[in-house]
C-alpha cells in the first residue's frame, strides 16, 4: 500500500494549502453535578458558515482545494460550466465535495475529462455532475456534498454537508 | 439528485457494548465483521476510555481507520425483545478482509429489520395462508397443519414423486449447515424426494460435475495463494465486483508482488481495468474470446503447453491416472475421463484452429500459455492459480469446459501447492450438510420443465425465486401462475369451509392440474405471489449460523438480534413440518410412514447443528467455533488441540485426489473435444438475433438483492436493470442513456435501461441478471447440458425502444465505471 500512503500525504498537503480555517461550533453539553437536567441540544448539528472562495476565483473544470467544516476536512470547489442539481451561483454550476473517500478515507483526485472524483485506494468513481453519485465503487454512501450559498459579492459559503464525512462520527468535531 | 441520507452524526459505541462475531452472509468471500449492540438509551463518549474503539473520537480519523463507521453500518434493532443500537463494522483482524468492507457487507446493519428506523419493512413476520382472496396472517400450527395435510395427500411411503421441492443448498444468508441439514433431513432422510432443485438452477445437481469426477474438489486452495503465485488466471469471473475483498485483499497484493494476470472474458470489466492499474498494462492479458468458445481456448492452451513440454511430468506420473480411459462417455458423463495422453489426443486443437474459433490472436494464446506454464529461466516451474465462475459454469458445454480448464492445472501440477489451485470463485458461501442425494439420479430431473409440463402436485419452496432467476422464465411464470391460480380459485370458492372441506377442494384442484405452492422465505418473493402458504424465516444474525467461504473457512455468526415477528430458522421450520407430517400420517393410520418423521425434537439451531454437521465432525462445536472468532478454521477440520480447532490450509498437498471416490487417489483428465454451442437452440438463436445478451451480476446488485430492492441507496443507483451497449449500436437503434428498451427473442421478452458502454463490442450487450424490475431469464431459452446445467450466458435477442428515460434516472450517472488515475 506504499503508493496509497503517499496519496494520503498528498491529500493532506493539498487541503493545508487550501488554508481555510473555519471555527467549528461544538455543541457543549452542560451538566451540573447535582442536577440531572438534560442540556438542550439542537436536533441538527450547527454547521459553520465558512467562506470558501469567490466565484471569480473559479475557472470552469478546474478544482479548487478547500476545507470544510474545519481544516481537517479537505474538500474541493468546482465550477462545472453547466447547471446541475445542487449547484450554486448565478449559473447554478458551482458544487463542493469532500475529497476523502467515504469507503476507507483515501484522498480522491479529480479527473477533469470525466468530471469525476476517483479513488486510488479501491477504484471508486463519484460523479461530480450527478450530486456525487457513486458511479461505481465500494462506498456505501454517495460523496458528501456541501450545501453552498453565494452572496451578492460572489462569495461562496458552505453551510452544511449532506452525508457523514469519513473518519468522524460527527461532521462537526 | 443522488440519494443522500443527511445523517451527520452517529451514536458512539460505548466501551461496554456487546461484541459479536459476524461473517458477512452475502457472498462467498465471507468477510469478518463485528456486531456491537448496546441499550437504546445509552451512548459512548469521544474520550478513548468512553468508547469501544479506544481512540479519541473528537479528532478526524485517518484512512483505513478502525474507528469509523458509516451510517449504513448503523441501525436500531430488537435484541431479546428490547431495542438496542447496532453497529456492524468490518473486522481488521480477520484475514479474509483485513478491515475492508464491500458496498454490500458494509450495509448489513442498514439492511436489518427495524421498526424504529423503518428499514426492511418487507420482511415476513407471521405465517400466512391464502384466504378470502389474499394472504392472511395465522399461527405456525395452523399453517403447518395445512401444509402437512395437503402434502400427506400426495405422498406415500413408496412414491413421493408428486412432491416437488426447490431448496437452497448454500451457506450464508439464511442457509448454512443448520438449515441445509434441517431441510436435507426432511427431504432426503425422512423422505426420498427425487423431484427437487437448487436455488440457482433447475435441477438438483453439481455446478461442477467434471472437476469432481476428475477427483478435484472445486474449492481446493487458500486465499493466500493469490499472494504467492506467479500468474492469476481468471475465467468467466469478475472478482472485483462479485468477490470484492478477495480481489482487493488477496489478488491485488499478489499483483503488487509481481503476479501477471490472464483474464478470459468476452467483455471488458472493472476487474480488468483494476488489474491493469495494479499490475501494469503489460502484465495483464485480456483474452476477449467469442462468447461460448472457452472450451476451444482451453483445449488449445492444453495442446500447446503439452507440445512445448511445459508440463509437470512427475506430478502427472505420480498423481494422475495411468492408462487410457477410466470413465467412458455415457449418459451421466458428457466426456470420457482418463489419462493425460488420452485427453491430449481427444482435446487436440492447433493454435490456428483455436484462434479462429475464439476470435483471438494466436500470439495472445501463446502469451497466455507462457504466463500459465512456461518454466522460468532457471528451470523452476511457474506457479499459477486458476479461478473460474459463472461465465463458464452458466456457459456453453459446462462439463467439458470446466474439465478442460482443470486439465491445464493438472498438467502443470498446479493443484495442492502454494500459489496454485483451480477453484470456483463462488457465489453464496457454502454450508452443505445433507444425507445422500444419490436417489435423485444423474442426470437429475429438469424440475422447471416438469412443472411447466403439468407435473407435480405440491411444491415446497425454500428461499428460491424462480420468477426472477430461472431460465425460460417467461414460460415458467405463465404456467406456474396458471396452475397455482387453479388452487387459489378453489380455496376462494370454499371460504369459510371446514379444514377437511378446504383440503378436499385443494386436492380437487391439484388433481385437475393445479399446483399447491408453499413458500418459505424471509420476504414475500415474486414466486411467493403464487403461494398458498407463506412461512417466515430468519437469516444470519437473527440466528446462530455456520458456513464456510471460498477457501473453506468455517465461522459461526453469533445471533445478535431477534428475527421479525414469529419468524424462525429454516431448520426449525423443517422440524415443525416433519412433526406435523408425523402427526397427520399417524392420524391417518399410516404409522410406518409416520415413524420416518421422528427425530426432530430440536429446540434451537444449535440442536440441528449437533444432529447434523457435528455428528459427522465431532470436533466441531459452537463453543469451539465461537472461540476461533472471525478467522474460524479451514475445513476439513482434523483435530482439536491447545484450545483450537485444527484445519486444512489447502487440499491435495499429498498429491492424492479423492473427490471422485476412486480408491487409487489418482486424478483423471477430461477427454472432451470442442463441439460448438452444445445446448439446444443456442446456435439457431445466435444466427437469428442481432445482439448477444450476455448477463450477470454487479458490485451493487449481488447476493443481497432480495433485501436491496427495499434499500434507497441501491434503488437510487439502478432503479432498473441496466443493459450495457456500445454507443454506436445505441445510435443505430435511436437510443439515449437511460431509455427503456424491450429485449425480445424466440422465447420471451424483458425490459432494461440503456447504459452506454464504449468498451462493449458492437452487438455484444450485457444485461444485469436477477433484477426484480426486468427478468433477464425471460429471454434465456430452456437449453441445458446433458446434466441439466443451464446455459444463461449464450443468449441472443433483438432490442427495441419502449420509452424515453423515466424521471427516476434522468439525473443518474451514466459515466464509465473504470477508475482512471490522474
Amino acid at each position: 500500500m506504499k503508493r496509497c500512503d503517499k496519496m494520503v500525504e498528498v491529500g493532506r498537503r493539498q487541503f493545508l494549502r487550501g488554508g481555510v480555517i473555519a471555527a467549528a461550533a461544538i455543541p457543549v453539553v452542560g451538566m451540573s453535578a447535582t442536577q440531572a437536567k438534560a442540556a438542550t441540544n439542537g436536533a441538527l448539528l450547527e454547521y459553520p458558515s465558512s467562506r470558501l472562495g469567490n466565484v471569480k476565483d473559479l475557472k470552469v473544470n478546474e478544482p479548487m482545494d478547500v476545507a470544510y467544516p474545519d481544516a481537517d476536512a479537505p474538500g474541493v470547489l468546482l465550477k462545472l460550466g453547466k447547471a446541475v442539481e445542487g449547484g450554486a451561483g448565478p449559473e447554478g454550476d458551482i458544487v463542493g465535495f469532500t475529497t476523502v473517500c467515504p469507503h476507507k478515507g483515501f484522498p480522491l483526485s479529480y479527473n477533469a475529462e470525466s468530471r469525476t472524483m476517483n479513488c486510488p485506494g479501491h477504484y471508486s468513481v463519484f460523479d461530480c455532475e450527478a450530486g456525487g453519485q457513486q458511479t461505481w465503487g465500494q462506498a456505501t454512501q454517495n460523496l458528501p456534498q456541501y450545501m453552498l450559498r453565494v452572496d451578492d459579492k460572489g462569495d461562496i459559503y458552505a453551510e452544511g454537508v449532506d452525508e457523514l464525512l469519513y473518519g468522524r462520527l460527527s461532521n462537526v468535531l | 439528485m443522488a440519494f443522500k441520507r443527511n445523517v451527520d452524526r452517529l451514536p458512539i459505541i460505548p466501551a461496554d457494548a456487546k461484541k459479536h462475531n459476524v461473517t458477512c452472509h452475502y457472498c462467498i468471500v465471507g468477510c469478518g465483521y463485528n456486531a456491537y449492540t448496546w441499550p437504546v438509551n445509552r451512548q459512548g463518549g469521544t474520550a478513548p476510555n468512553e468508547n469501544a474503539l479506544g481512540v479519541d473520537l473528537s479528532k478526524q480519523q485517518p484512512a483505513d481507520s478502525t474507528a469509523w463507521y458509516a451510517p449504513s453500518m448503523y441501525n436500531i434493532v430488537k435484541q431479546d425483545g428490547k431495542d438496542v443500537h447496532l453497529v456492524i463494522k468490518p473486522d481488521a483482524e480477520c484475514s479474509v478482509n483485513s478491515g475492508l468492507g464491500s458496498i454490500r457487507g458494509a450495509r448489513m446493519a442498514e439492511n436489518r429489520r427495524s421498526d424504529k428506523m423503518g428499514t426492511q419493512q418487507q420482511r415476513l413476520e407471521e405465517p400466512m395462508i391464502w384466504r378470502y382472496g389474499t394472504w392472511q396472517p395465522t399461527s405456525w400450527d395452523d399453517a403447518l397443519d395445512l401444509v402437512a395435510r395437503v402434502t400427506a395427500r400426495v405422498i406415500d411411503k413408496d412414491n413421493e414423486d408428486d412432491l416437488f421441492v426447490s431448496m437452497f443448498d448454500h451457506g450464508g444468508s439464511a442457509g448454512g449447515y443448520e438449515n441445509t441439514w434441517g431441510t436435507g433431513k426432511l427431504y432426503f432422510q425422512s423422505m426420498k424426494v427425487k423431484h427437487c432443485r437448487i436455488h440457482n438452477r433447475p435441477a438438483y445437481n453439481s455446478e461442477v460435475h467434471s472437476t469432481r469426477d476428475m477427483g478435484v474438489d472445486e474449492l481446493n486452495y487458500a486465499y493466500e495463494d493469490y499472494t504467492l503465485t506467479d500468474t492469476i488466471f481468471l475465467i468467466g469471473a469478475n472478482p472485483l465486483e462479485t468477490q470484492t475483498n478477495l480481489f482487493l485483499n488477496h489478488m491485488v497484493p499478489g499483483m503488487r508482488n509481481g503476479a501477471k494476470v490472464v483474464v478470459v472474458d468476452p467483455r471488458h470489466t472493472v476487474t480488468i481495468n483494476a488489474c491493469r492499474v495494479e499490475a501494469g498494462k503489460d502484465n495483464v492479458l485480456h483474452l476477449s474470446i467469442k462468447s461460448g468458445t472457452d472450451l476451444a481456448l482451453f483445449n488449445t492452451l492444453f495442446t500447446y503447453i503439452a507440445d512445448q513440454g511445459w508440463v509437470d511430468k512427475d506430478f502427472i506420473a505420480n498423481s494422475t491416472f495411468q492408462g487410457d480411459i477410466a470413465q467412458t462417455l455415457d449418459e451421466g458423463h458428457p466426456a470420457a475421463l482418463g489419462s493425460f495422453d488420452a485427453a491430449r489426443a481427444e482435446c487436440k486443437l492447433s493454435l490456428a484452429e483455436g484462434a479462429a474459433i475464439c476470435d483471438v490472436a494466436e500470439a495472445d494464446i501463446v502469451k497466455a500459455a507462457e504466463w500459465i506454464a512456461k518454466p522460468k529461466d532457471d528451470g523452476s516451474r511457474r506457479k499459477c492459480v486458476t479461478a473460474y465462475e459463472k461465465g463458464i459454469i452458466w456457459g456453453n458445454d459446462n462439463y467439458r469446459t470446466i474439465g478442460a480448464l482443470v486439465n491445464i492445472a493438472l498438467a502443470t501440477g498446479n493443484i495442492g501447492r502454494e500459489g496454485g489451485g483451480v477453484c470456483r470463485l463462488g457465489g453464496h458461501q457454502e454450508g452443505y450438510f445433507r444425507p445422500s442425494d444419490a436417489h435423485v439420479g444423474r442426470p437429475a430431473p429438469y424440475i422447471d420443465q416438469l412443472l411447466i409440463a403439468g407435473k407435480g402436485k405440491v411444491h415446497h419452496i425454500w428461499a428460491n425465486d424462480h420468477y426472477k432467476t430461472t431460465l425460460n422464465a417467461s414460460v415458467f411464470k405463465r404456467e406456474y401462475n396458471r396452475r397455482t391460480n387453479m388452487v387459489k380459485e378453489a380455496m376462494d370458492a370454499r371460504a369459510g369451509a371446514t379444514r377437511e372441506e378446504l383440503i378436499d377442494a385443494i386436492v380437487g384442484a391439484i388433481e385437475a392440474g393445479g399446483l399447491f405452492s408453499v413458500n418459505v422465505d424471509i420476504i414475500h418473493s415474486q414466486i411467493g405471489q403464487a403461494a398458498h402458504v407463506i412461512l417466515p424465516a430468519v437469516e444470519s444474525g437473527e440466528m446462530n449460523l455456520t458456513s464456510m467461504n471460498g477457501e473453506r473457512r468455517m465461522r459461526l455468526v453469533e445471533k445478535y438480534m431477534d428475527g421479525p415477528g414469529s419468524s424462525k430458522p429454516d431448520c426449525l421450520i423443517a422440524a415443525g413440518l416433519a412433526q406435523h407430517l408425523e402427526r397427520v400420517l399417524r392420524a391417518e393410520g399410516r404409522n410406518e410412514y409416520a415413524d420416518q418423521f421422528k427425530g426432530y425434537d430440536w429446540k434451537t439451531e444449535e440442536d440441528a447443528f449437533m444432529d447434523g454437521y457435528h455428528a459427522a465432525n465431532p470436533e466441531v462445536t459452537y463453543d469451539r467455533l465461537r472461540a476461533m472468532g472471525n478467522n474460524g478454521v479451514q475445513e476439513p477440520v482434523t483435530g482439536f488441540a491447545d484450545g483450537k480447532l485444527i484445519g486444512t490450509k489447502r487440499l491435495y498437498t499429498d498429491g492424492k485426489f479423492t473427490r471422485h471416490g476412486r480408491e487409487d487417489g489418482k486424478a483423471l483428465f477430461c477427454a472432451g473435444a470442442w463441439r460448438g454451442l452444445q445446448a439446444a437452440g443456442k446456435a439457431a438463436q445466435r444466427d437469428s438475433y442481432k445482439f448477444l445478451i450476455n448477463n450477470g451480476r454487479s458490485n451493487i446488485n449481488w447476493q443481497n438483492w432480495f433485501l436491496d430492492k427495499d434499500n434507497d441507496f441501491v434503488a437510487d443507483r439502478f432503479p432498473y436493470p441496466y443493459l450495457q451497449i456500445n454507443p454506436e449500436d445505441m445510435g443505430e437503434l435511436g437510443l439515449k442513456a437511460g431509455d427503456l428498451v424491450e429485449v425480445y427473442n424466440d422465447v420471451g421478452a424483458t425490459q432494461a435501461m440503456v447504459y452506454p458502454e464504449p468498451t462493449a463490442k458492437r452487438s455484444e450487450t450485457f444485461m444485469l441478471f436477477g433484477a426484480p424490475s426486468g427478468t433477464q431469464g425471460n429471454v434465456i431459452n430452456a437449453g441445458v447440458n446433458e446434466l441439466i446445467l443451464p446455459n444463461y450466458k449464450q443468449t441472443w435477442a433483438n432490442i427495441r425502444k419502449i420509452s424515453d428515460a423515466p424521471a427516476s434516472v434522468r439525473a443518474m450517472s451514466f459515466k464509465s465505471w473504470d477508475y482512471v488515475g490522474s
